[in-house]
């Protein structure tokens, strides 16, 4: 049988955490087929193919598909689940929101963020905010998995030379319908994917002091900006920046804590990261236990040294 | 309009869980256990609407051990009219938990279903999704604003870089984010009244409800970071992350 990746789709065509679950999918050693549904999406089929690993794709272009709406996306997975041993998407907000609702109509028990595939039926996973990890096997038969994109490397973009296979539409559901969508927009890394993420905590005191106090330090290191849920909630900083179980799950080369007390829901998104700092003036803060290198500092004088001596 | 809530006992989210002793399991003997942190702001959605005249009842349901109660009182206190619980001794996993919610939901006939976008114990966030599948409603997951307007739902939720609006026909199944809101502080007269409203126990095994379910080989705590440096000085911490090649 074959493993099925479901495409998510951004203005770039496919997102990288796309391609990190077609890594995933190609672990079970079998043929990796990507499931393509969007609105006019023909072009992207061409992108799609040349992804390394990929053996087929299932291309099918409808305006019912144009928003990733999940309850027309479902009827197309019930129908083509019988062909396939695993359907597997990344544990993005779309991926998260699509696959429970196949797996119900499948009967199917789920393993959701999945971090680690042991075999075919076994997987690993994070709970309670990363501080446990549970090794789980699902039952025999169809296996619906949404994987952690941080932990698996995005397969090549080129390379591949999957065959495209053009499949009939499924119809709209007529339920849930797509009003607007509100992006922010970005002029650094995005967070998920940046190489450097320096982020900041309730302790930065302002909207305004957040950002000048960051940026600066963002721009010399190319840096992402992500924040704590204190500071997203007093209004300091967007919510989408937000790092943590509940948040963004990231996993840079560098993350660099600043004020940031170090409860167990932030530390939960950052624990992949290959080195971490911490900056925070109280010796006992948590988040020392986590990091490679702590200074036991104020934030305020801290950084523009930093930015300082890494200009120079 | 009459809305459902679905709330969740689990570990508080300022405990640290430790695995039992043989693994299998998380210890939960002793343990301080309080409602999702989600599910109370689904609860406390469900009281505004309530208040702002756009609801008439507000009914909470718990799927577990009768120990249940104790986060059904605090939701009641909170101003919910009337609570359920599907009791059962089992660990209920999301489908297993979503086919009881379907059944409860078909009974109670709501116009809406709010929950929590995830259970803080095993950050599955599927629940929600799976009862709209079987019940075969919309859905609308991670909301941070719920409007009712002219028989339709119209939600925020969050997204991947930004949000999105939805408009859901009702009946329809919201699974929510902190962000929708700051719970109510429970105050002690409003405790006491909790009290004294009515807990409704169904048990379990009258739905005849079976569901496959992930089998736990093993749970631990994940491999711990090497031990971390404390430096003395900005200068010092440039040299370390430029021997760790992070930095240029
Ligand atoms: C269900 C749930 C989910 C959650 N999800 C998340 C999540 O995804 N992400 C997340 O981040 N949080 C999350 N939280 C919140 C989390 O529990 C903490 O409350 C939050 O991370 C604390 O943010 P903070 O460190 O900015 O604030 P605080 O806890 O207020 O800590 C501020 C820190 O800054 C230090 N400090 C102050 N001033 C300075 C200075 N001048 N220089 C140096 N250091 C200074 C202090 O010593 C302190 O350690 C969640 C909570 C719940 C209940």
């Amino acid at each position: 049988m074959s493993v099925l990746v479901i495409a998510e789709l951004d203005s770039h065509g496919i997102k990288a955490a796309t391609r990190s679950a077609v890594t995933a999918a190609s672990q079970f050693g079998e043929e990796v087929h990507l499931l393509l549904a969007g609105n006019d999406v023909a072009g992207i089929a061409t992108q799609a193919s040349a992804i390394n690993g990929l053996n087929k794709i299932l291309l099918v272009d409808a305006t019912e598909y144009a928003h990733g709406i999940a309850e027309n996306l479902t009827p197309l997975l019930v129908q083509l689940a019988p062909s396939y041993s695993a359907i597997v998407a990344a544990a993005t907000s779309f991926g998260k929101n699509l696959l429970p609702r196949a797996a119900a109509l499948l009967d199917v028990a789920m393993v959701s963020e999945v971090i680690q595939i042991i075999d075919a039926t076994t997987f690993v996973r994070p709970m309670y905010a990363g501080n446990l990890n549970a090794t789980v096997k699902a039952p025999a038969g169809l296996r619906i998995l949404t994987i952690r994109p941080t932990v698996f490397e995005a397969a090549a973009a080129t390379g591949g030379s999957a065959v495209v296979e053009t499949i009939a539409a499924s119809g709209d559901a007529g339920q849930a319908a797509w009003v607007s969508r509100d992006l922010v927009q970005l002029d650094r890394p995005e967070l998920a994917t940046a190489r450097v993420v320096i982020s900041g905590g309730r302790s930065l005191g302002s909207a305004e002091g957040f950002k000048a106090t960051l940026t600066p330090l963002a721009d010399v290191l190319g840096a992402a900006i992500g924040a704590t849920r204190a500071a997203v909630d007093a209004g300091m900083a967007p919510n989408d920046s937000q790092v943590g179980q509940t948040g963004t799950v990231v996993a840079p080369e560098l993350y660099i804590a600043f004020g940031v007390s170090g409860a167990a829901q932030h530390v939960g998104g950052i624990k992949d990261s290959k080195v971490i700092v911490a900056v925070n003036h109280d010796a006992d803060a948590p988040i020392f236990q986590v990091a490679d290198y702590g200074l036991v500092a104020d934030l305020f004088t801290v950084i523009p040294e930093l930015t300082a001596a890494l200009k120079g | 309009m009459k809305i459902l809530v679905h709330i969740k006992r689990v570990v508080d989210y300022q405990i640290r869980p430790r695995p039992t002793q043989d693994g299998k399991d998380v210890e939960l003997t002793n343990v301080k256990m309080s409602i999702n942190p989600f599910d109370e702001n689904a609860v406390e959605g469900a009281v505004r609407l309530k208040e702002a005249g756009v609801a008439t009842e507000v009914v909470v349901v718990a799927v577990g051990t009768a120990a249940n109660q104790d986060v059904l009182r605090h939701a009641l206190a909170m101003g919910a009219d009337r609570a359920v619980l599907v009791e059962t001794l089992t660990v209920v996993q999301p489908l297993a938990a979503a086919k009881y919610l379907k059944a409860v939901t078909e009974r109670e006939a709501p116009q809406l279903v709010l929950t929590g976008k995830q259970a803080i114990d095993d950050d599955a966030a599927e629940t929600a999704q799976m009862l709209s599948a079987l019940l075969n409603w919309p859905q609308a997951t991670f909301a941070s604003k719920i409007d009712v307007v002219d028989g339709k739902a119209l939600v925020v939720r969050e997204i991947d870089g930004g949000q999105e609006t939805l408009s859901l026909p009702l009946p329809a199944v919201v699974s929510v984010d902190l962000r929708l809101n700051e719970p109510r502080f429970i105050k002690l007269p409003a405790l006491m009244m909790a009290k004294k409203k009515l807990i409704e126990t169904l048990p379990a095994a009258e739905f005849g409800i079976t569901a496959p379910a992930l089998e736990i080989v093993n749970i631990a705590e994940p491999p711990a970071r090497k031990a971390g440096k404390i430096l003395n000085s900005v200068a010092e911490l440039v040299a370390a992350l430029r021997t760790e090649k992070v930095v240029s």
